[in-house]
């Protein structure tokens, strides 16, 4: 087997490994399984990133059949670093969904989740690889009902309507982006992304393009939770499993702004979207409320987890600001927002999953003193939340520095403003959980006053270490992020 | 000693000694050893930085983290200065506070030496910083790890108080300060500290003046109004935390760093030249006055004393805003001659609670003559802070009016002068009544019988530091040639 193959190999990896979960239904062996494939997928990720920063971009024909009849994939600077996000994250998370899944999901009905796991990862790493526009709409179906899955897998009743809602939501947004596929292989008979291109540029202005481009932007935004199309995040977020949280929030949603991030900028090319279409006011109006709204109601969630919920959507509103501004600067801080956003809220996530080990909830009262008897998780809490803030030194400070340099290249001071504003707000809430962690006396309730086990801490503990590596060692991020919004911005390297 | 290593060694130093600290948190004694060991360490270690064949070269770089954004430590004569300031009351508030957390019986007390020592090294990382990202860094651990010894008490009164502080200083820092940085970044491409000014000829009119206005505001540890409120809220905190931090570590590295942006990101000609300066020398004269204003009207000694910083502060603004050689020197005598009078007056108001639990100035009558050492202290750096010779305070004032009367800002001087009426006005009841009022009743005497003075570790220090009030007046002239050279000649 050789290198050429890669791209497919990843994607098709963990979709050989699902039904294989199905018929192992051994919890144990099935996240050994699991485990494997995944981390296969970041040696591959790994690979394939050093090779597209070494020969350029990777082509792969599927079956050998040449583009734009048979399916492309194609990685270059931009896909090789969402799937680095995806596999690399995802394998930590998948680490301590194997510590933590046993508090929440019946020993019977793991092997479900895996399952729903590999699938998801699928989907994922697919959406971001492929080069074929109707091959993302299958994967974007193949990972979002395996979401739905494994949120239903959620411990508390309520788990099941925040899925049919989420439902109800998917549903619609994967709808509209079939229709707008639909109308884009109506008009122009390709389904390739690179041929796509070449052909609506010179029919850029027809109207048919425009409805396409507002049908795919708007079922793209709901799945990434762009405000205000983000009704469903929440409740998910809540009361899905703690490590499936935790995959959602670091991985489905960034893939989701990658999605947008490739339409806008390579599909449909920034000329029309920003010229024609004038998309810098709807996403800046669109990521400037998500930002100063949702952190605003984040402050006032008595129930962390929700709390972190609303300020995933906030922090989709900086990723959009980005977008919107059309520059290297903006798209270098949109991507590098992407990476530490996950970096960051999978930590907060993967942090609350461990607290709920002994705490048995997620409201701010029962986090009480936690800093007494866990110590290791608050102080994961800490590092990750002021990361979140964007406090020098931690992964959160390069992307908000990068924000605030686009807005004040583009003379938008108002805009940086607004970008630390909302960095204050997220200082509201998240200090709300260190006080009461470290300054509050612990209730009476709580029994077991011991720190959780390795197993919950290894895999947290590497986030909350990467969350200050990446905010040190800027190399590796910084360097893919620009030469990603160079290559898209047609500059050259 | 090689001299990179040694810039290293002077932040490592308190590092090293909170871990020890910690690590002996169950002997009382010997962690106190270790804070004491420490301090004297590192006081001995940033003497020596003046050792150096070649005093300001020395530069340590530990790291880039993105292009043009290093961290990085250097020395020149501001930083030594507040290194020094720093260092050298490091020691006297240790061995006060060991007087005061003992005889006050606080709890928690590990953690409070810990968190102690962790501000320290993050003051010596803000006065040695080589650019402002670096100095930013510190800049923002000072607030965080001050924070649990501000909200130490832990009560809902402590934690309010620690909500104001942390919140009003984040929000300057992220909302301003980090703002001007990026701006400043994008308009020279470093934030190197440069001599004569990163943005000399890169800015004029309106858009100095906010690059100027973020920056002042920003810098919320210099407590320009409307920013001043976190500096009160602050007092909830343990006396030794408010006499160090302060008076001395966190609001002198505010002034500290508008001093370094206003000498080494502007310039002095640029700001000289432009209104904009002026501008802002109106803010700062404005939140002097009004806070001697509101000093006068607090009965609540710390209160009172935390108004009288804001005041004093300002000083050290309106003398960089003047933009003339003789404003900076100023400015920076301010640094350290405001540091060791206002820590003495913040020790004498800790000693005055562990002797006789009062904290208001209405309640002090008559206990001077019970507590001779300490309201003689207080008499001295208050005179000190008003600016009467021979104490250090009275080189400050006569060099900020100089620089007041190089840039003609004939208005300043009068400022000057209403001001230090004014802290006439707020200090001078507190000795005057301790020594002579309600000395023809009876029942004041009965009331102060079982006082006597706060214990020696608490009221040596004291005295010490008022009696360097005295001493840095005859040093005027070695801290004038040291900052001359920094500040150039218009």
């Amino acid at each position: 087997m050789t290198t050429e193959h890669f791209p497919i190999l990843q994607v098709v990896l963990p979709l050989l490994a699902a039904p294989v979960c199905l018929l192992i239904r051994h919890p144990r062996r099935c996240w050994w399984l699991a485990m494997t494939v995944s981390a296969a997928t970041l040696v591959i990720s790994v690979i394939l990133i050093s090779t597209v920063y070494a020969s350029g971009p990777i082509v792969y024909h599927l079956g050998s059949w040449a583009a734009p009849w048979g399916i492309e994939y194609r990685i270059d600077r931009l896909n090789s670093l969402v799937l680095l996000i995806v596999s690399g994250i995802g394998s930590v998370v998948l680490l301590f969904a194997h510590g933590s899944l046993g508090f929440e999901v019946k020993r019977s009905r793991q092997y479900i989740f895996y399952t729903a796991w590999m699938l998801c990862l699928c989907g994922l790493l697919g959406m971001c690889a492929t080069g074929d526009l109707f091959n993302i709409f299958v994967f974007l179906e193949i990972s979002s009902l395996s979401m739905y899955l494994m949120i239903a897998l959620g411990y508390e009743h309520r788990a099941l309507n925040a899925v049919f809602s989420y439902l109800v939501m998917g549903t619609i947004g994967a709808t509209f982006f079939l229709i707008g596929v639909g109308l884009l292989y109506a008009l122009t008979g390709t389904l390739n992304l690179v041929d796509l291109s070449n052909r609506l540029e010179p029919i850029a202005g027809s109207p048919t393009v425009l409805t396409a481009f507002a049908f795919i932007i708007l079922g793209i935004g709901i799945k990434a939770a762009v405000f205000p199309l983000h009704w469903w995040l929440p409740d998910a977020y809540r009361y899905a499993p703690n490590s499936a949280t935790a995959l959602l929030a670091c991985t489905a949603s960034k893939v989701a702004v990658y999605l947008i991030i490739r339409f806008v900028y390579d599909l449909f090319g920034p000329g029309f979207s920003f010229k024609s279409v004038q998309l810098t006011e709807v996403l800046l109006a669109a990521g400037v409320s998500a930002t100063l709204l949702m952190s605003t109601v984040a402050v006032f969630q008595n129930d962390i987890k929700k709390m972190f919920a609303y300020s995933s959507v906030a922090q989709v509103g900086y990723m959009v600001i980005g977008i919107s501004l059309a520059s290297v600067a903006g798209v270098t801080a949109a991507l590098l927002h992407m990476f530490n956003h996950a970096v960051i809220k999978s930590a907060l996530f993967m942090a609350l999953g461990t607290a709920f080990v002994r705490t048995g909830g997620f409201s701010i009262d029962q986090i009480q003193g936690m800093g007494r008897y866990m110590p290791w998780t608050m102080a994961a809490l800490l590092v990750a939340g002021l990361s979140l803030v964007g406090v020098p030194l931690t992964a959160g400070f390069v992307s908000k520095w990068y924000l605030i340099l686009a807005a004040i290249e583009h003379d938008y001071l108002w805009l940086a403003i607004i970008v630390v504003a909302g960095s204050l707000l997220t200082l509201a809430y998240v200090w709300r959980v260190i006080e009461a962690g470290y300054f509050k006396p612990i209730p009476n309730h709580i029994e077991q006053r011991r720190e959780a086990g390795a197993g919950l801490l290894v895999p947290l503990w590497i986030l909350v270490l990467a969350n200050l590596y990446f905010g040190i060692d800027t190399s590796l991020t910084l360097g893919a992020a620009h030469g990603a919004a160079r290559a898209l911005l047609g500059i050259a390297q | 000693m090689n001299p990179e290593l040694h810039l290293i060694l002077c932040i490592a130093t308190p590092l090293l000694g909170a871990g020890g600290i910690l690590a002996a948190g169950q002997r009382p004694n010997l962690r106190e050893a270790i804070t004491l060991s420490t301090a004297v360490t590192l006081f001995a270690l940033v003497l020596a930085l003046n050792l150096h064949p070649e005093p300001y070269s020395p530069t340590a770089r530990p790291f880039e983290i993105f292009p043009a954004l290093t961290i990085a430590f250097s020395l020149e004569p501001l930083g030594l200065l507040f290194s020094v300031v720093s260092s050298g009351l490091w020691i006297v508030t240790s061995v006060y506070s060991i007087g005061y957390m003992r005889g006050n019986r606080e709890k928690h007390q590990t953690r409070f030496y810990f968190f102690f020592a962790v501000s320290i090294a993050a003051a010596q990382g803000v006065a040695l910083a080589d650019n402002l990202f670096t100095l930013f860094i510190f800049y923002e651990a000072l607030t965080l790890c001050t924070y649990p010894l501000v909200a130490h008490k832990g009560n809902d009164n402590a934690l309010r108080g620690g909500r104001v502080y942390l919140g009003l200083l984040l929000t300057t820092s992220i909302g301003f300060l980090l703002v001007a940085m990026v701006w400043t970044w994008q308009l020279a491409g470093s934030l190197q500290f440069v001599e004569g000014g990163l943005l000399t000829g890169r800015l004029e009119g309106g858009t100095l003046l906010a690059l100027l206005a973020l920056y002042l505001f920003g810098i919320g540890k210099a407590a320009l109004m409307p920013f001043h409120r976190w500096l009160p809220a602050a007092m909830v905190a343990p006396t030794p935390v408010s006499a160090l931090l302060h008076a001395v570590a966190v609001v002198k590295a505010g002034v500290f760093t508008v001093l370094k942006v206003t000498v080494y990101i502007f310039g002095l000609d640029t700001l000289f030249q432009s209104n904009a300066a002026a501008v802002m020398m109106w803010v700062a004269a404005a939140t002097l006055l009004l806070a001697s204003v509101t000093a006068l009207r607090k009965d609540n000694l710390k209160a009172r004393l935390a108004y009288s910083t804001i005041s004093q502060l300002s000083y050290v603004t309106l003398g960089a805003m003047l933009a003339t050689s003789m404003g900076v020197v100023g400015g920076a005598y301010q640094i350290a001659a405001h540091a060791l009078a206002k820590i003495t007056l913040f020790f004498c108001a800790g000693a005055i609670y562990v002797a006789a639990h009062k904290s208001e100035v209405s309640q002090l009558d008559g206990l001077g003559r019970v507590m001779p050492f300490t309201f003689g202290a207080f008499f001295v750096a208050s005179l000190s802070i008003i600016g009467i010779p021979p104490l250090a305070g009275s080189w400050s004032k006569w060099y900020l009016m100089l620089g007041a009367a190089e840039s003609q800002h004939w208005a300043m001087i009068v400022v000057l002068i209403i001001s230090s009426l004014l802290t006439i006005a707020y200090l001078m009841p507190v000795p005057l009544r301790g020594f002579f009022a309600g000395s023809g009743n009876d029942n004041q005497g009965f009331q102060w019988r079982n006082v006597r003075e706060a214990p020696g570790t608490c009221v040596v220090p004291l005295c010490l530091t008022a009696l360097a009030c005295a001493v840095l007046f005859f040093l005027g002239d070695s801290l004038y040639r040291l900052i001359l050279p920094i500040a150039g000649q218009q």
